[in-house]
């Protein structure tokens, strides 16, 4: 068809096709109408009403309020996400540790020991690694308060100088009240205030009592100190109810000491032998080798004894009393042989009974070698009687005021209730403690200290041996360090303690430096300590009445039907820290009990009582006319008749998580002949109102499962020439007469680890059980605390826990009696943790791969794709696998439990390297790979391999005796494969999976269902003859 | 005539003719339910609700609320799951793997059957979805759907991975064949509603029935789907339990890591199939009077089944005791002895009461022909079922490897909540199921009245029917 080629047009205008026409032709109108004429089109109208209704629709949803608040300017030596560590010093009334403190963006939220120290060595205590939450903990004084009113600062001082001006006016007496004090700034800031209050007298006590040693050593020697004691030194050891590794003056040092005492290798095939005379079982008790159940009113005898016997030996008059124990003669025959290698400790706070010890160590030589009476410790300077004597004082009205130097004797002092009625009489009464506590609520005003992280101060834990705490976060509060307090008191013009502190160091110790002062103390701040050289131990003479001595024992001592005794636990320790969660959920080493106090009674004696483990009874003690009401726990290894009490609960103002848990039982120490007492004949009478405790663990035996623990006595290990007892060996098809090891066969050719491959080593023999590690991980990886019930429950998250196992006199197919634990059972502890198997029976049975194996060995969980099926925890033949049961942060129901997830201050000790996991999914143990990660990250950097040693996990940093190593074992030259004395089995592929320990003591546990671990436990070696074992 | 065998009980009684069927099963349809319906199905909507209030519990607060702790990691949820899985085998059982056998008997009580097992299947599913920490995840991780984060996907070396698919393929065949037998069923109601007038009944069975019009043709094919069917289910039937007996088998636990746990868990489903089939039929046929259908006949050979899968089941547990002390493995010796003597042995000795002693009395000519024994024993058999999965299950993983995480499970309201849920889930739908359903296969029962029981004087009234 033929185009067609007519042209409409519309108008007339189109047709001329005038410029005016095409510059308005696409336009609606020719000409712009009136609405057009406010500048806007009709689709400026819908953009802007897009814009506007999106706008105000996301402004109405709430936009999340992050409260991170940048740095304005970065502060130089903060990197975001770059972690600064400060040397410091942990000091809490009398315990010390030297410290490292990791901070992130300013927040502390790691404590680790500190190597360059040469008391603690490195070495800390569950306490100290706990006391980095203590520090948010929401209980704390925002500021200082008059009454139930808060203060300022400038009213407060000037109230209470105006006060101390009245009363010391009038000639009234002051009083200081403290703990010991480590710190020699202090003391010395304590000096100036008695230079400007002449009335005033310092009074040091502590909650455990050191003052009949230092009563005895100023009788036997003429110096009223606790020595140094050094166990690493001691070949026998014997203690008479001294609880050393846990809570005896100097714990974390003799920890440290012990251990070095207790290694077995192939070069040094000896060690130490421990005998252990006590009535509870404690922890020390726990690793001796030899232990023997006494009552605390044979403790006396018992020392006689062993004197006695080596007073024969040496040609010394014998003194009357003694009493025949399982033992005695075998230990003094061994103490006797191993003279200047030996020492015999007591825990008593009897005079008497320390000087029979002293004597004993004397004969024995121990002075100058296992005991330093030149270089005396200053953990225990209480003053029994200068204590008591200001109760009777204040009780009589002649104290015209008191201030209460962070301590709490109201609490922790037995004639504590005397203080509190007292206190209302009392003109002036100042504390200075952190916290809230049941001394402060009742003094007038309260001048909160720093918490410890936050101050700077000193500390000189023996003699010459000085460190340094430095603030590493600013003061969270209003609080003031307490000396600062004094020091404005006392009038002092400058009254800054930390010029103060730095301007004693100055005078004290920049002497004879080469450099100048300020190099000084940055190299001493850096170092956190500055030693000086140790006087030589000099020769002492002994010139105590071990007659007289032993007449009062005699004297002193009755049996009694029930006798108490009143101890530390592992885990509260003395109640100064009862409010931290993280304490109360760690299971005390030996009872495994959490969030809840008890009486420990003996098996026996639960028997007697019509009791059964099942059902927890309650049952009152009344001692002096005081009666408390505690819930039973039996207690294998307690010496019949006798039932055990701690410390540190019974707390009423503590804090949310420690009120109303338990009794305090301090009260019931009284002073008996002039020193503390911890050790009582009581009433003691069970009742049928029962009770369920918390425990983490209920069964007690290993039920003679050898590949789970594997021990050996020493004599045997040596006889079959370091070879253990037990190997697990499994036949083949193919030659069924020839068994082979279970990790020789597989179905697989096994992976490798191309890179590195991590494993650890775990030495049953220097693991004290002292729970230090646990701590430390539930604060490196962020472990939830679950609270009292959910224990009970069964659901604590601890990744890595301690298994305390006791023997049983069953035989090992008696599988009904073994279960039930010995009279006086041996315990072994065992460190168990996530095995980080190879072929990890986890890791197949994961539906949607939530749990998969690293290149590097690891078994790893990832949270975000777990749907928590608990298959994994199921099959895991270790039981490490921890399910979020509910959502353990930011949940009210866990507020009180777990206040590191649920309030805003406590979030501040959260990791930031590790994720806080949601309800519904899995954890588990990573290894600390957020470490592993950083320390590649470093070397990588730095362009370089990375060394053995750079990585650590938070446990085996935390050990205070070495008995967890960690490392790369594709490294030969590591510490753990030098060890372990690691080989691949297939020397063409040193990288697979597959890897020898040729120690003799190296073992896996469970190694025989083929799951290859790459931990490693190393037998535990009893020192015992063959013949008694 | 009637006609019958000199050697067989007739399979109905009652000269039943073919319209007698149609009316028999039919006017439950279309009547208004008895009053003890009523009462059933308010009793079951209470028990759901109760058991939904739990469920929610969960969900929102987390599985916490359960006993469950950080060694024993399935206890309940898990025992329930197996219980009605394996409740849920009979049904395909009998219309299936009986199909094939040409058992005539099973014609009748294969509906309901079938019907339980779907429903049985239904509240399996509860558990591992409910279960699950992150249920809102979960539901569809557990899936191999193609995703946006790169390599991941389903850990197909997973046994609870293989649940997923056995479940789901299971519960999807027993459902199709399940409707596909009720088509003319269906049809027949329209059919009758169409007579009567009820227009709302006609088009809503007509639709139910996909427009079925009975054609020769369409029976042919109707046929040869149920035989195709009948042979994909008969698999299924043996794969799903030993499926879910892998979630045991593959793993380390002492206990669970057990080589006959597959033909072990088949037998035992069966079992408790047959036993749970009992309970409900037992119950049906006097409801809404059926007993000419669902005669005493059906009732032994169906307990002869349960003598039969009981001792197999015996049986296994005697093998399993044998070799955990012919193994000399400690933690395989430890395991069995402690289920026969540990804390948990009065759970272990219920099992054995209920499963292996209790069926044997059907040995027992009178106790086998008893309604009243059968029910009771049917009941009894499904409790130890349910103790014989809570067996497996909680007292292997309470004390396995390392003493010291030995302890105990105690269950709390809301475990039992979820248990009772289903219960009220199940009640609640096979109520449902009976007044809005045909119970009984009308189509393939008249196949047999035919044969079995014409009445006397009316055959050429039943041939004009039948012809028609």
């Amino acid at each position: 068809m033929e185009e067609s080629k007519k042209v409409y047009w519309k108008g007339i205008e189109q047709l001329a096709n005038n410029p005016e026409f095409v510059k308005n032709a696409h336009h609606e109108f020719a000409q712009p109408g009136p609405e057009e004429d406010l500048g806007h089109s009709r689709r400026d109208f819908l953009k802007m009403m897009g814009f506007g209704v999106s706008a105000v629709a996301l402004a109405a949803c709430e936009a999340p309020i992050r409260k991170a608040i940048p740095y304005v300017n970065k502060p130089v030596d903060i990197d975001p996400s770059l972690p600064n560590y400060y040397a410091s010093s942990y000091v809490n009334g009398g315990d010390y540790c030297s410290i490292v403190v990791k901070t992130r963006e300013g927040r502390p939220i790691k404590i680790e020991g500190n190597a360059l120290s040469n008391v603690t060595k490195g070495g800390v205590s569950a306490q100290v690694e706990a006391s980095v939450l203590s520090l948010y903990d929401n209980a704390r004084l925002r500021g200082p308060k008059v009454g139930k009113d808060k203060i300022s600062w400038e009213d407060l001082d000037k109230q209470v100088i105006a006060k101390l001006n009245e009363i010391s006016g009038k000639g009234g007496q002051i009083r200081i009240v403290s703990n010991t004090i480590l710190s020699p700034s202090t003391k010395a800031a304590i000096e100036k205030f008695k230079a400007t209050y002449a009335s005033t007298q310092h009074i040091q006590y502590d909650q455990t009592s050191s003052y009949g040693i230092v009563k005895a050593n100023e009788e036997s020697f003429g110096a009223a100190v606790v020595p140094s004691y050094d166990f690493s030194k001691a070949k026998v050891i014997v203690s008479v109810a001294a609880d050393f590794i846990g809570s005896w003056i100097s714990p974390i040092e003799f920890t440290k000491q012990y251990a070095l005492t207790r290694e077995v290798t192939e070069d040094k095939r000896d060690m130490s032998r421990h005998y252990q005379f006590e009535s509870i079982l404690s922890i020390t008790g726990a690793n001796a080798d030899y232990r023997t159940q006494i009552k605390p009113s044979e403790e006396g005898a018992v020392v006689i004894q062993l004197y006695n016997l080596l007073a024969g030996k040496a040609g010394r008059p014998t003194v009357s009393g003694g009493v025949e124990k399982a033992n005695i003669a075998k230990a003094a025959e061994e103490l006797w042989t191993n003279r200047g290698n030996a020492l015999v400790v007591a825990g008593s706070n009897d005079k008497a009974i320390q000087v029979v010890v002293n004597a004993i160590n004397d004969i024995l030589g121990s002075y100058g070698t296992t005991i330093d009476l030149n270089t005396p410790v200053n953990f225990r300077q209480g003053d029994d009687v200068a204590m008591s004597n200001f109760v009777n004082e204040l009780e009589a009205g002649k104290i015209g005021a008191v201030i209460f130097y962070n301590c709490n004797p109201v609490y922790d002092f037995p004639a504590g209730d005397k203080i509190a009625a007292a206190l209302k009489n009392v003109e002036l009464s100042v504390a200075t403690s952190y916290k809230e506590d049941e001394t402060g609520t009742l003094a007038k005003y309260m001048a909160p200290d720093h918490h410890f992280l936050e101050a700077w101060n000193d500390a000189e834990p023996k003699k010459n041996f000085f460190s340094l705490g430095q603030p590493t976060i600013t003061p969270i509060f209003k609080s003031r360090a307490a000396q600062e307090s004094l020091l404005v008191w006392s009038n002092e013009p400058k009254a800054d303690y930390f010029e103060f502190v730095k301007n004693n160091w100055r005078t004290w110790f920049y002497k004879d430096q080469t450099f100048d002062f300020q190099s000084f103390w940055d190299k001493c701040l850096y170092d956190g300590v500055y030693e000086l050289p140790a006087t030589a131990a000099a020769a002492v003479t002994f010139a105590g009445n071990v007659g007289a001595a032993a007449d009062a024992i005699a004297s002193n001592y009755k049996a009694g039907a029930w006798e108490l005794v009143i101890y530390e636990s592992g885990n509260i320790g003395n109640g100064s820290q009862a409010n931290n969660p993280l304490l109360q959920e760690l299971p005390d080493p030996i009872t495994k009990a959490t969030w809840d106090h008890y009486v420990t009674v003996a098996p026996k004696d639960a028997k007697d009582i019509d009791f059964s483990e099942s059902v927890t009874k309650y049952a009152t003690i009344t001692f002096n006319g005081k009666t408390v009401k505690l819930p039973m726990l039996v207690q294998p290894g307690q010496t019949p008749g006798t039932i055990g009490i701690p410390v540190g609960y019974g707390r009423t103002k503590a804090g949310k998580v420690a009120d109303n848990i338990g009794q305090n039982v301090y009260p019931f120490v009284a002073l008996v002949n002039g020193s503390l007492s911890y050790s009582a004949t009581v009433t003691f009478t069970p009742t049928t109102e029962t009770y369920q405790i918390a425990q983490t663990q209920t069964h007690n035996t290993y039920m003679g499962r050898e590949t789970v623990v594997q021990e050996t006595l020493l004599s045997e290990y040596k006889d079959k020439n370091w070879d253990r007892d037990f190997h697990p060996s499994v036949a083949t098809w193919t030659d069924p007469e020839h068994k082979v090891a279970p990790g020789e066969i597989s179905l697989w050719k096994g992976h490798e680890y191309n890179n590195h491959h991590w494993g650890m080593a775990i030495d049953l023999n220097t693991c004290t059980g002292c729970a230090a590690c646990v701590v430390a991980c539930n604060v490196e990886n962020n472990v939830a605390l679950v609270g009292r019930e959910e224990v009970i429950n069964r659901r604590e998250m601890h990744w890595l826990r301690i298994d305390r196992y006791y023997s049983s006199d069953a035989p090992a197919d008696d599988w009904r009696g073994i279960e039930v634990a010995a009279e006086n059972p041996d315990v072994v502890f065992q460190p168990m943790l996530c095995q980080h198997c190879n072929n990890a029976p986890c890791e197949t049975v994961c539906p949607v791969a939530a749990t998969t194996h690293s290149t590097e060995g690891l078994n790893q969980m990832t949270y975000n794709r777990c749907i928590g099926t608990r298959y994994c925890a199921n099959n895991c033949p270790y039981k490490v696998r921890r399910f979020n049961w509910f959502k353990y942060h930011d949940n009210r129901q866990f507020e009180t439990a777990n206040p590191a997830m649920n309030s805003d201050l406590g979030k501040m000790v959260l990791n930031p390297d590790v994720t806080v996991r949601s309800r519904g999914v899995m954890e588990k143990c990573s290894f600390c790979v957020q470490r592993i990660q950083a320390g590649k990250l470093t070397a990588k950097k730095e362009r370089r391999p990375l060394k053995d040693g750079e990585v650590v996990t938070a446990c085996a940093a935390a050990c205070s005796t070495g008995a967890i190593v960690f490392g790369d074992i594709n490294n030969p030259e590591s510490k753990v494969s030098k060890l372990l004395k690691i080989r691949p089995m297939d020397e063409k592929h040193p990288h697979r999976i597959d890897k020898i320990a040729d120690n003799p003591r190296a073992y896996q546990v469970l190694e025989e269902i083929g799951v290859k671990p790459n931990i490693w436990y190393l037998t535990k070696v009893r020192n015992k003859d063959a013949a008694t074992a | 005539m009637q006609v019958t065998s000199s050697v067989r009980d007739p399979l109905v009684t009652g000269g039943k003719t073919v319209k007698d069927v149609s009316h028999d099963i039919s006017r439950h349809v279309e009547n208004k339910p008895p009053r003890s319906w009523w009462l059933a199905l308010a009793v079951s909507l209470v028990v759901f609700a109760y058991g939904l209030y739990c469920v929610c519990t969960v969900l929102w607060h987390g599985i916490g609320v359960w006993g469950l702790n950080k060694t024993v990691g399935w206890a309940w949820d898990i025992t329930n799951f197996v219980w009605w899985v394996g409740i849920g085998h009979a049904g395909t059982l009998i219309s299936a793997i009986l199909l094939l056998f040409r058992q005539k008997w099973r014609m009748s009580i294969n509906r309901a059957a079938e019907a339980m097992t779907i429903f049985a299947v239904i509240c399996a599913a509860t558990f591992p979805l409910i279960h699950m920490g992150r249920l809102w995840l979960g539901f569809y991780w557990a899936l191999p759907l193609p995703n946006a984060f790169g390599s991941l996907w389903a850990n197909f070396n997973s046994p609870l991975l293989w649940d997923v698919f056995a479940i789901s393929t299971y519960f999807t065949v027993s459902l199709v064949f399940w409707y596909i037998g009720l088509i003319p069923d269906f049809a027949t109601i329209r059919d009758r509603a169409v007579v009567q007038g009820n227009q709302i009944r006609a088009a809503v069975y007509n639709a139910l029935s996909f427009g079925w019009q009975g054609g020769a043709k369409t029976w042919m094919r109707y046929e040869a789907v149920a035989l195709i069917l009948a042979g994909l289910s008969t698999p299924l039937v043996l794969s799903v339990h030993t499926i879910v007996s892998m979630d045991f088998a593959t793993s380390v636990i002492p206990g669970w890591h057990t080589t006959i746990f597959p033909p072990y868990f088949v037998a035992g489903a069966i079992f408790s199939g047959f036993a749970m089939v009992l309970t409900l039929l037992l119950i049906t046929r006097v409801v809404f009077k059926l007993e000419d259908y669902i005669t005493i006949y059906h009732i032994e050979l169906m307990n002869i089944i349960i003598i039969v899968t009981g001792s197999i089941v015996g049986i296994a547990y005697i093998t399993e005791l044998f070799i955990s002390w012919y193994s000399g493995v400690e933690y395989e010796g430890y395991a069995f002895y402690n289920r026969v003597q540990g804390p948990y042995a009065w759970a272990y000795w219920s099992m054995m009461t209920c499963n292996v002693i209790s069926p044997q009395l059907f040995w027992i000519k009178k106790i086998r022909m008893s309604i009243v024994a059968t029910f009771v024993l049917s009941i009894i058999v499904n409790i130890g079922m349910w103790f014989e999965r809570f067996v497996i299950i909680v007292t292997s993983l309470h004390r396995d490897y390392i003493p010291s995480s030995w302890t105990m499970f105690h269950p709390t309201m809301y475990d039992i909540g979820e248990y009772v849920f289903t219960f009220g889930l199940f009640f609640t739908a096979f109520l449902l199921f009976a007044k809005f359903f045909p119970v009984i296969n009308m189509a393939e029962v008249k196949s047999i009245v035919r044969s079995d029981s014409e009445k006397v004087g009316h055959s050429s009234h039943v041939e004009e029917e039948v012809h028609a």
